[in-house]
């Protein structure tokens, strides 16, 4: 009898027994390569203790196919009717196609120094939905942090099972990978940080910028592996980069509202549009958003791969 | 241009019900990324450079590399390569 191939069920398994049916999960991969027939005998095992409450389990996921083909058709219907409601698109006569967008045509260059009206759109008129976005993404990463971190686990047993795991199944100094990963890195970081820069007169901006710097960490991480990337990038970096940008633009996003609320002189001039520093707060701005991301994709992919920076 | 646009819009559609049909979660991600990439293009075509940046990022680039990882995480990757070796 052959072996069904399931992905999910180490993930189920662990789900429902807890750790150790990882643990279990492991020493069992390890094992399959070195006596397969051994482990043939134990699945064989395992699928006659389970045969027994299949009947009520299929039941059970019958009920719950139907039940979400039901929720998903409510849900599509209800969509469908919202998306009937709104106006025409693009029609002459719809208020908001024909003033709001005319307003911010007429208005980015001179009132935001923003040669991209997109980013003087996200970072000016609607800052404080940006200030939230890059909330967000911290909260993200801080719950991703809870869950998978194995920073200060007192198990060390687990440490050292998520060690040696990491860098179970890839191959060490990749040849091939080690000179890509030594041209494109810097060609990859420097087009971040030209896309940050120039978010104010190109498209782009923080966001899309400081993915691809995080883009470029990953790659560099993924070929020298975390002794190189210890270097320079730690826990600590992650930890006051992230908390300085998110503060600064608090910071300067307060002062911004309270001295435009009160109608008072905030002291920051747009300058020559076209420069790169222009804009007046667009660029710091644009800067401490792509930090946040790069930061954030960094800190994701070290806390999915291993626990730990 | 118009053929150009419905040619995306179909690959788009077709990788999306690719993603569903495939039984190999590896194949899956890597049509998800293409998808991602189409839909990046797209965005260009309808005039928005930034969320086509953003996109071909965050889209086809990290989602990505999170999905390989959570794919080695539970093994789905090696499992996939012993299946191939038993059947050739």
């Amino acid at each position: 009898m052959k072996k069904k191939a399931d992905p999910f069920r180490a993930l189920k398994s662990w789900i429902e027994n807890g750790d150790d049916a990882l643990d279990l999960e492991i020493q069992e991969e390890m094992d399959d390569e070195a006596t397969p027939a051994l482990t043939e005998e134990a699945g064989r095992k395992r699928e006659k203790k389970k045969r027994d409450p299949v009947r009520a389990r299929r039941r059970l996921e019958g009920g719950y196919a139907v039940a979400a083909v039901l929720v998903c058709l409510a849900l599509i219907g209800a969509l469908v009717y919202a998306a009937l409601q709104l106006p025409a698109f693009g029609g002459a006569d719809t208020l908001v196609d024909s003033e709001v967008s005319a307003f911010y045509v007429e208005n980015t260059l001179k009132e935001t120094g923003a040669v991209n009206i997109v980013t003087g759109i996200i970072l000016d008129y609607r800052g404080f939905d940006t200030l939230g976005e890059s909330h967000v993404l911290f909260i993200a990463v801080c719950t991703v942090l809870l869950l998978l971190s194995i920073r200060g686990d007192k198990n060390a047993d687990r440490i050292a099972r998520e060690e040696a795991f990491d860098r179970h199944f890839e191959p060490r100094d990749d040849e091939v990978l080690q000179g890509a990963a030594r041209i494109l890195t810097p060609l990859v970081l420097v087009f971040g940080l030209y896309i940050i820069a120039n978010g104010h007169l190109s498209p782009g901006g923080g966001f899309s910028g400081g993915a691809i710097l995080g883009a470029g960490l990953i790659l560099y991480q993924n070929a020298f592996g975390y002794r190189k990337t210890e270097r320079f990038f730690t826990y600590r970096t992650f930890k006051w980069v992230s908390l300085a940008s998110l503060l600064f633009y608090s910071l300067a996003k307060g002062y911004h509202f309270f001295t435009g609320a009160n109608h008072l002189e905030n002291g920051i001039s747009p300058g020559t549009a076209g420069n790169i520093l222009s804009g007046g707060l667009l660029l710091p701005l644009n800067f401490v958003v792509g930090c946040v991301v790069a930061c954030t994709m960094y800190a994701l992919y070290t806390m999915f791969r291993k626990g730990d920076f | 241009m118009e053929i150009l646009n419905g040619m995306l819009l179909l690959f788009i559609l077709v990788c999306a019900a690719a993603v569903s049909r495939t039984k190999s979660l590896l194949s899956a991600v890597i049509i998800f990324m293409a998808q991602g990439l189409a839909v990046s293009v797209v965005w260009i075509l309808l005039r928005s450079p930034d969320l086509a940046i953003t996109e071909a990022a965050v889209g086809a680039g990290i989602t990505s590399i999170l999905m390989f990882i959570a794919l080695k995480k539970i093994h789905a990757i090696e499992e996939e390569r012993k299946q191939d070796e038993k059947e050739s």
